[in-house]
């Protein structure tokens, strides 16, 4: 690795993670009007709504989330609640240790910052920029901040405006989100030997997903790649 | 009830919810980074890291594809030939979803 490319942080970095950000708009957008709408039609408060796209801001686990909602709380629920978000939300780790020794030079707060914005999506368009080479971790957080600014837009516009939106399905939008996670692939592909990871996590994914409901391929598949990963030498 | 009981009961609970899901997924976001800054990165692990995107991507879609049918798997083909051949990230996600609908509308 030549010396310049040392992890840096620009303005510059910023204005091409917005930029890169685009091609995530669609899934961000239809993923976050469907939440708004399911989160209006469960009767969750506008408040409580954007509260969760702001600060859970995880879309899969907020879906979860709105099926064990509570009107009333007590502790037993709250613990449910956060024991089925972390459960949903574990494959973040490994998405974070992937990128530690991308910012592990930087100021703490903005670390966190970047950390509190992790998405796949984001994630994966940053993977994609430092693959090629970009070590600006503006980009990564110019990338996460318009990814937020779509998802809370689009959830108070499903809040409100949901049963307006045509067919999705219509538009194969109900997709759009694997087919965007299968595009990012290409450029991941460095020919058939480092893939041979992949086919194993696509497999355990599968047997995972037939045998157990929930979430829980996502992460069986992946740790199983990375495991994979690790002994193929 | 305990005080904090009679709180989690109120219309606070609903924040307490949500502060609670916010707590346990930034600690999920977090620890990846806290758990290697302390892990030395062996050739090992750095091969296992560098299969974790194109795993996660096939764990997450693979399941998803296949029940959707064969519909699914000719757009997400169409998809990635596009983006293959453009390197166009957009280009290739609007490929597989026009291919998606037109599929559908003749069906």
């Amino acid at each position: 690795m030549p010396p310049t490319l040392r992890p840096h942080f620009s303005a510059q970095g910023l204005r091409h993670g917005a930029r890169a950000a685009l091609t995530a708009f669609p899934g961000f957008i239809m993923f976050a009007l469907a939440f708004g709408t399911a989160a209006a039609q469960k009767g969750l408060s506008l408040g409580e709504t954007l509260g969760l796209s702001a600060f859970v801001y995880a879309g899969a686990s907020q879906m979860v989330g709105l099926e064990i909602w509570q009107q009333v709380w007590t502790p037993t629920t709250i613990l449910t609640i956060m024991t089925v978000t972390a459960v949903v939300n574990a494959r973040m780790i490994m998405l974070g240790a992937t990128l530690q020794p991308w910012l592990k030079h930087e100021p703490l707060p903005r670390t966190a910052l970047n950390l509190f914005l992790l998405t796949e999506a984001g994630w994966l368009i940053g993977t994609r920029y430092h693959n090629e080479g970009g070590r600006d971790v503006g980009m990564l957080l110019g990338c996460a901040l318009i990814l937020w600014l779509v998802w809370l837009a689009a959830t108070f516009a499903g809040f409100f405006a949901g049963a307006l939106v045509p067919e999705p399905k219509r538009f194969g939008l109900d997709l759009v989100m694997p087919i965007f996670f299968g595009v990012m692939l290409v450029p991941l592909w460095k020919g058939a030997k480092p893939a041979l990871p992949w086919i194993v996590a696509g497999l355990v994914s599968l047997i995972v997903h037939a045998l157990v409901p929930g979430y829980l391929f996502i992460i069986a598949g992946a740790l199983a790649g990375v495991i994979a990963g690790m002994l193929i030498e | 009830m305990s005080t904090f009981g009679t709180i989690i009961a109120s219309p606070w609970g609903s924040v307490i919810a949500i502060a609670a899901m916010t707590l346990v997924t930034f600690l999920c976001r977090i620890a990846g980074v806290v758990v290697m800054s302390r892990v030395r990165i062996t050739p090992r692990i750095e091969r296992g890291l560098r299969a974790l995107p194109g795993s996660i991507i096939l764990a997450t879609i693979l399941p998803v594809v296949i029940d959707n049918g064969w519909p699914a798997m000719i757009a997400l083909a169409a998809a990635i030939t596009v983006m293959a051949l453009t390197r166009i990230d957009i280009v290739g996600l609007l490929a597989g979803l026009g291919t998606l609908a037109v599929i559908r509308a003749l069906g």
